[in-house]
């Protein structure tokens, strides 16, 4: 089952984890079979917001909500449950600086 | 009576003793526990119809395991008769049929350990891993549960019916945690029960003090993790619940007014109840591997063993609650050992402890601090700061009966 473990960070905290820590992580999940992709994201700053309403694109910059915390990245892995996910997640560097998320993937029925 | 009627009470004993088993067990083998409940059900509805005419089998945990597997996989086939009969789904099914490892008496015994470490796993909310346990564990009824938290019943099953969604969407499985995970996982099983436990000792509101079936309820609980996995802080938590339950009988008078500890008949305290859990504090406490139930349970024992409350060990008990601060320096522990201070070397030390405490800025709305504090001014013989702390801890109580023993005390020193 898949698992998105979603990197939530206060904005100064953004880089208190080293890049090559959080690299170095994503290559020991992959190379155990548990990884699908990871990747860290852009500052909330640079985000842009789009909705389509009555057929019509809308652009707003910025993110939806101004929360404390941001999502600075993800992983999105392959565990076998809850408990085995959990356990990835508390391996990921930044959750000793902020927080993980950790939901289940849906499967879409079509 | 008739032949009939007896199988009924057979099979109400039988659900008694052993439905929370089946239960547990056919959670396991179905992968669900909503649907694990409905086999449950049809297979005692069945045991009523067929026990009557077979007699009764002789092993009915087993049979009624058996009877519920097959209702529940005869439902999902007829289902899957109108759905598709996609071969996946169907290969499924005959993985659950040909699997006869639910038999053996290991998984079996497992299995109420798997139910009550997924009902108190700490991805599910607190309060939803409490309703679960008292619903799938002890068996209560959503009702039932309603009224001893004073919560409506809808608001409990909605946390039900969510907490069983999670386990299914999130996938929590149905396991035991592996050695790595068991201590912080017992500590989240303990804490359920011991919350059931004070929910049953004392009610944070409402006018009884004492809802005894929560706690009669939370030792049962207690008594099976014990029995299932007999580590040191679970023993210990048994017996602390035990001590503390054994002064029931003397902690109200007739008149439901509290008495305190001092004032005890201790004639009334449950010797038996003292006996089992003074054992069992000895053995936590041999394990040299325990924790802050077991010393708690250890202060108890300290009380529960004095024959009046003059002779009561305060020197002993001091030294418990320094132990206790160095595994948890909790406040509320602070003011506790602040009162046993006071009891060893007299009100003004105690005094003089509370107030370190709420100098720091820490349970200054906590109505137990104020208590204390008035009740050591008062025999300082001060007077109006007395009076001053029990209106302090008057506005913040809510339960009745305590309300009306402040009330007392204000009235014996008021002017």
């Amino acid at each position: 089952m898949k698992y998105l473990c979603l990197v939530y960070l206060e904005r100064d905290k953004l880089h208190a984890v080293p890049d090559r820590e959080c690299q170095a992580c994503g290559d020991g999940f992959r190379k155990s079979g548990l990884l699908v992709a990871a990747e860290a994201l852009e500052p909330i700053d640079t985000a842009t917001t789009v909705r389509v309403r009555n057929g019509k694109m809308s652009i707003t910059d910025g993110p939806f909500a101004e929360t404390k915390e941001q999502l600075a990245g993800f992983y999105l892995i392959e565990a076998r449950d809850l408990n085995e996910a959990i356990q990835v997640a508390s391996k990921i560097p930044p959750a000793r600086e902020g927080s993980i998320e950790v939901r289940p993937v849906r499967q879409l029925n079509p | 009576m008739s032949a009939t009627d007896s199988v009924h009470e057979t099979v109400d004993a039988v659900y008694q003793s052993d439905s929370r088993r089946v239960l547990a067990t056919l959670i396991r083998l179905l992968g669900d526990f909503d649907v694990a409940e409905e086999a449950m059900h049809d297979a005692f509805r069945a045991a009523l119809e067929q026990w009557p005419k077979d007699g009764v089998p002789g092993n009915p945990r087993a049979w009624l395991v058996s009877a519920g597997r097959f209702k529940a996989i005869d439902g999902m086939r007829r289902q899957k008769r109108f759905d598709s009969l996609d071969e996946e789904n169907h290969q499924a099914d005959v993985a659950i049929i040909d699997s006869a490892a639910w038999a053996d008496a290991e998984s079996v015994e497992d299995d109420r350990l798997r139910l009550i470490f997924t009902c108190c796993h700490p991805a599910l909310a607190f309060d939803a891993q409490v309703a679960l346990t008292l619903r799938e564990v002890c068996g209560l009824t959503t009702e039932e549960i309603g009224r001893a938290f004073l919560t409506p019943a809808p608001t409990l099953a909605q946390r039900i019916v969510r907490a069983k969604g999670k386990i299914r969407d999130a996938r929590i499985p149905y396991q035991v945690p592996a050695p790595a995970e068991l201590p912080e996982r017992l500590e989240a099983v303990l804490r359920v029960v011991y919350l059931v436990f004070n929910e049953g000792y004392s009610a944070s509101s409402g006018t009884a003090l004492t809802r005894h079936d929560l706690s009669a309820e939370a030792i049962r609980l207690g008594r099976l993790v014990v029995e299932l996995l007999p580590a040191p802080e679970a023993v210990g938590l048994l017996a602390l619940m035990l001590l503390q339950e054994s002064r029931r009988a003397a902690r109200t008078s007739p008149s439901g007014e509290i008495v305190l500890l001092d004032d005890q008949d201790r004639s009334l305290w449950n010797r038996e109840q003292i006996a089992e859990g003074s054992r069992l504090v000895r053995t936590a406490l041999e394990s040299r591997r325990f924790g802050p139930y077991t010393l708690q349970a250890a202060i108890a024992a300290v009380h529960a063993e004095a024959p009046e409350a003059s002779a009561t060990d305060w020197a002993e008990i001091v030294g418990l609650y320094d132990a206790l601060l160095r595994l948890d320096d909790s406040p509320v522990i602070e003011l506790n050992r602040a009162v046993a201070l006071a009891m060893r070397d007299g009100p003004a030390a105690g005094l003089a402890a509370i107030d370190a405490i709420v100098a720091r800025g820490d349970l200054r709305d906590y109505r137990l601090v104020h208590a204390a504090r008035a009740e050591f001014c008062r025999r300082l013989g001060r007077t109006a700061e007395a009076l001053a702390a029990y209106r302090k801890a008057l506005a913040l109580t809510r339960q009745e009966p305590e309300r009306r023993f402040i009330e007392r005390r204000i009235a014996e020193i008021g002017p």
